[in-house]
């Protein structure tokens, strides 16, 4: 059975989330087997209660390799601190995209917006620039679940695994990434966003801070949204 | 350890302020049809360059090595309609591989 689609149709808050449940676990198992690695390569370098508690508090792939990426090659406090952050500095464009759909008093949406993740994020646009809030939330808990769970048996159980390196385990970040723009890319202009964005990408990451690259690469989407259709 | 624990604290802080500020920002107002046609084509975009910095980067070079060998076989079995599942653990194994024969 292929889950529901979301939907701008506001509907039940109840069915929306476990619509968007169903469509997250696939995602859920993705970032389990991410986080092991995360929690693998976090422990030497960080202990082994900080990495969990990042990813209970932080829960952001891309920040989180970001700032231990930084931290494992001996860099400051300040530049790991920096590193996380610009790499999530597209959450703020994410939140511009999700805020005219989001509903109900200010605390409510607060806490959806709190629940954003790359995946459900996607997941959840109904087109013309729209989102289903619940959707998104739903589509998030799985993947909370597989993301915190995973780094806990990463830290513990890191001595077992052996060299995250030599089980290709860098490898899986990256193509989930690759999965997330397969399902989005359903448009011309989608395809001439992504292949701006990775050309800005690849051109300024030699020459600007880490996460600097992906926020520029957002001005792909601006010149693929003046295209002709 | 301090600077462990005050870099989780900053990240975690940073990253709620990030994705609040679009909403309270805005509010419930409703973005221009410009506007939302840019938002339409983000998510594209956006992944897009966090899958050739995290294949390629190397902190602030680019490298080609066994791992973008995993990202690409993980992109043919998404073509060929794979779960997204199967193309994650398939690009660990073929990276693993090119590693081990390497």
């Amino acid at each position: 059975m292929r889950p529901a689609r979301p939907s701008d149709d506001p509907g039940p808050a109840r069915e929306r989330g476990q619509a968007g449940i169903r469509r997250g676990v696939p995602f859920g198992i993705a970032v389990f087997v991410i986080a092991i690695s995360f929690g693998v390569l976090a422990r030497p370098v960080m202990g082994t209660l900080a990495p969990i508690v990042m990813s209970i508090v932080v829960f952001s792939g891309a920040a989180q390799f970001g700032a231990l990426a930084v931290l494992s090659a001996g860099g400051g406090t300040g530049a790991a601190i920096a590193a996380g952050v610009l790499l999530n500095a597209r959450y703020l464009a994410m939140g511009l995209a999700l805020a005219p759909s989001l509903r109900g008093r200010p605390l409510s949406r607060a806490g959806v917006a709190l629940t954003t993740a790359d995946a459900s994020w996607a997941a959840a646009s109904v087109g013309d620039g729209m989102f289903d809030p619940w959707y998104m939330v739903g589509a998030s808990i799985p993947q909370y679940a597989g993301w915190v769970l995973g780094t806990v048996i990463g830290v513990f159980a890191g001595g077992a695994i052996g060299d995250p390196r030599a089980l290709g385990l860098d490898a899986l970040f990256p193509a989930f990434f690759v999965a997330l723009l397969f399902a989005e890319v359903r448009s011309p202009r989608k395809r001439v966003a992504a292949g701006g964005g990775a050309g800005i990408a690849l051109a300024l990451t030699p020459l600007l801070p880490a996460g600097l690259p992906i926020l520029a690469a957002a001005t792909a989407a601006v010149a693929a949204s003046r295209l002709r259709s | 350890m301090t600077g462990v624990w005050v870099t989780v604290a900053a990240l975690a802080l940073a990253t709620a302020a990030l994705k609040l500020a679009g909403p309270l920002l805005l509010g419930g107002r409703r973005l221009p049809a410009a506007a939302l046609s840019v938002v339409e084509q983000l998510a594209s975009a956006l992944l897009a360059a966090l899958v050739v910095v995290e294949t390629f980067g190397k902190g602030r070079s680019l490298t080609l090595d066994a791992r973008a060998l995993g990202v690409g076989f993980a992109a043919v079995l998404l073509a060929r309609r794979a779960p997204m599942t199967v193309a994650v653990i398939g690009a660990a194994a073929v990276a693993a591989i090119a590693r081990a024969i390497t």
